[in-house]
């Protein structure tokens, strides 16, 4: 598929699809979208350049190993659950801090939940599909 | 009461988990942050158990969600004492890993799965919400599936295949089963269900419910028929991971029956005889099979088949003494397992095949290890005042009292097959002259390993010798916990209130 | 709508036992995601469909009203969603491993499991 509008096309996609995948992210509380959906959009815009120009052109894009983003987002992930511990709420509770930032929006434990996993998601469908097309 | 601290046991397993993938590459590193953590859960345990123990019922709501809507946390003696064990079995594991597994298997990240193994256990152990245990169900399997399958050997993958595919057929039957409970109660909470269960009119619908429970249950803890797929693969990988497995993994799903069919579906005569019948199959064909083995890890993998079948056994008679019994079995069978697995490693390591055949003089070359060996092995039999005698006594007793006279010909008919079984593998492996056996080139043999390694081999399955001398010998002190799990796991509203609130007149 | 969707999910699970049956691991694997795919169905079906507003509160009022959809199956059947995404991804990775190692599709031929080691 390595024709030359693809290519041309696909560069100019990848940073557009992953603001489109953090945009998900961040309208994910209280409308459709999320962290899940989100990290899926941003391994599908790197999965669209290796299509492109290959595996090894993305990996030099990436220029770590992908898994390394699961032990960073399971820590985001845990230290959001863990948040609420500290003030006698239970496990997960939401905390949110009240004046709504421009851009962002509400900040709230929940949005740093969802950041950790857009990382994990990220990291677990790159690795898959990584480890999938090397040993084809 | 509340105390939001009680998913500890969950969060620092994870926590360790996250830790050990930072350490990917440095496999040092991640011997001593595994063995460390190992610890602390342990103690973590051993404070839970305390509180639950000292105070009553611990519970704690998700997210600050209030049940039945949000997912519960429940500490209830039953799954405190099922951390606790699993936090036992868990250290010594982890010790034994050490020194028993291979650098490439580490390499791969077996530490970290393993970990992630042990929080799926103790989230599976804390969850009251049935749909948060089929997701911890999940995450326990699809660890396994990654433990067992790690190396990639011939044998090794064929058996995960055989495994992969009855566990992910028991997921689907399991989440079958959630769906039609829900959609005839409208809850997933557990001690909801308990109340909605009960009142509903249409009994042949749950009844059917109640059955793809039990087979979904089934296919986890290896009850007849839908036992197969265990001794076609706990045999296969490394004898650190079948410890673990041989340990823990059934018994999950024993938990998981003996908490779903004492809480939601309290079992009429058709169920009664339903999982008594299975129990009488189940040990029939474990121990029978056990006997005409030759492999010795394939021994003991169909006798946990037999002994699956003792606590389904305990089940299908309901009453407390029964539960009682089983429960004092289940704590009995995760130490004396899971010591025996790590048992068969030393021998490999030693001899270098797991024939019984072949191997043979132990008690020549290795007299303080064959009477190392001899306490797991005569405490699986049941040689009084061994741990694994004391449950019997309460299945035998309530056996006659149910008059279920079929069923106690059978357990003890299995006591005995046990026995001969282990009297066989005693005789050949220990007292039989043995032969130099030929040198193989891919064994990393015992006096090879560094003395560190050596010594984290035979630690653990001392420190579990021990634990398992304690359960027969204080012997007291075991049968008033289960005592008090018995008499909870009949008289459920002590659980159900802590989730709930008070129970007016009225619902009940 | 009922009965379409309990015609359906009949057809899942018929045809994912009868995948599984076969001898082939590729078989196999479509056999247990078809079921898979049955039974999200079917916590679908079993969550009473209702034609009916999202279960989202108007900022004007404080408790929902009128007809809505129940939200936890659809929270379910996500979840499972993800998690049968896992488990068949590896699933896939291990026949082909097998495939390998072993050098064989057919399931009759693994007997390296029961021979003496």
């Amino acid at each position: 598929m390595k024709t030359i509008i693809f290519k041309t096309a696909s560069s100019y996609l990848l940073p557009l699809l992953l603001l489109f995948a953090i945009f998900i992210l961040l309208r994910g509380h209280y409308l459709p979208g999320g962290g899940f959906v989100g990290g899926l959009i941003a391994a599908i815009a790197f999965v669209l350049h290796s299509f492109a120009n290959g595996i090894e052109r993305t990996r030099g894009i990436i220029k770590f190993h992908p898994g390394f983003l699961m032990p960073i987002g399971l820590s985001i992930a845990l230290c959001s659950g863990l948040a609420p511990l500290l003030v006698g709420s239970p496990f997960m509770t939401g905390l949110w801090y009240h004046n709504p930032i421009p851009v962002i929006g509400m900040i709230g434990t929940a949005l740093i939940f969802d950041i950790g996993v857009f990382l994990v998601v990220i990291g677990v469908v790159l690795t898959i599909i990584f480890t999938i097309s090397e040993t084809i | 009461m509340s105390n939001p601290y009680i998913i500890l046991p969950v969060i620092f397993q994870l926590f360790t988990a996250i830790l050990l993938m930072f350490f990917w590459t440095k496999k040092n590193s991640q011997k001593l942050i595994s063995i460390i953590c190992s610890l602390i859960t342990l103690g973590i345990s051993i404070w839970l158990i305390t509180i639950v123990l000292l105070q009553g019922i611990h519970v704690t709501q998700a997210g600050g969600w209030e049940a039945p809507f949000g997912i519960t946390f429940v500490a209830d003696p039953l799954s405190t004492l099922m951390i606790l064990l699993t936090s036992i079995s868990g250290l010594a594991v982890s010790i034994f890993s050490t020194g028993s597994v291979r650098n490439a298997r580490i390499k791969f990240g077996y530490f970290p799965i393993f970990h992630f193994l042990l929080m799926g256990l103790n989230g599976a152990f804390l969850a009251g919400d049935i749909f948060n245990l089929y997701v911890w169900f999940e995450i326990i399997i699809i660890s396994s599936f990654v433990l067992i399958t790690l190396g990639g050997e011939k044998a090794q993958l064929e058996g995960s295949i055989k495994y992969v595919t009855m566990n992910l057929l028991a997921s689907v039957v399991f989440l079958t089963a959630i769906a039609i409970l829900y959609g005839l109660t409208g809850s997933l909470n557990m001690a909801d269900l308990s109340i909605r269960v009960a009142n509903i009119e249409n009994r042949g619908l749950v009844n059917v419910t109640a059955i793809l429970f039990f087979v979904g249950f089934g296919i986890k803890s290896a009850v007849f028929p839908l036992h197969f797929w265990l001794p076609a693969s706990y045999h296969t990988p490394p004898p650190a991971i079948s410890a673990i497995f041989g340990g823990l993994l059934t018994k999950v799903g024993v938990y998981a029956l003996l908490r779903v069919f004492t809480l939601i579906f309290i079992p009429d005569d058709f169920m009664t005889d339903v999982i008594t019948w299975v129990a009488i199959m189940t040990i029939l064909t474990g121990c029978l099979g056990a006997l005409v083995q030759n492999n010795i890890r394939k021994i003991f993998s169909y006798l946990i088949v037999g002994h699956i079948g003792y606590m389904i056994a305990g089940l299908g008679m309901y009453t407390e003494a029964a539960l009682v019994g089983t429960i004092f079995y289940l704590i009995h069978d995760i130490i004396v397992k899971t010591n025996l697995f790590m048992v068969t490693g030393v021998i490999f390591k030693l001899k270098g095949t797991y024939s019984m055949r072949n191997l043979g003089g132990f008690y020549k070359t290795y007299p303080k290890l064959s009477l190392l060996m001899a306490v797991p092995i005569f405490s699986l039999v049941g040689i009084p005042p061994l741990s694994g005698f004391w449950a019997k006594v309460f299945w035998i007793e309530s056996g006659f009292i149910t008059e279920n006279y079929l069923l106690v010909f059978v357990l003890v008919f299995g006591s005995f097959l046990t026995l001969v079984t282990m009297a066989k593998l005693w005789a050949e492996v220990v007292w039989k002259d043995g032969d130099a056996l030929p040198m193989k080139i891919n064994v990393k043999y015992f006096w090879e390993l560094k003395p560190i390694k050596r010594v984290a081999m035979i630690v653990p399955i001392v420190l579990l010798s021990m634990v398992s001398l304690y359960i027969g010998f204080g012997a007291e002190h075991i049968i008033s916990i289960s005592r008090l799990i018995g008499s909870q796991l009949i008289d459920t509203t002590p659980y159900i209130e802590a989730v709930l609130g008070p129970l007016n007149a009225e619902v009940i | 709508m009922e009965l379409l969707l309990v015609v359906i999910i009949g057809l899942l699970y018929a045809a994912g036992i009868y995948m599984m049956l076969r001898r082939s691991l590729l078989k196999l694997i479509i056999g247990l995601i078809l079921l898979g795919n049955g039974a999200n169905m079917l916590i679908f079906l079993l969550g009473r469909i209702v034609k009916g507003k999202p279960p989202i509160i108007d900022a004007s009022e404080s408790i929902l009203s009128g007809i809505y959809a129940d939200p936890v199956p659809q929270a379910l059947i996500l979840t499972a969603i993800v998690i049968s995404f896992g488990l068949q991804s590896f699933a896939i990775i291990l026949i082909k491993r097998a495939y390998k190692v072993v050098k064989t599709d057919d399931l009759d031929e693994m007997n390296a499991t029961d021979e003496d080691l």
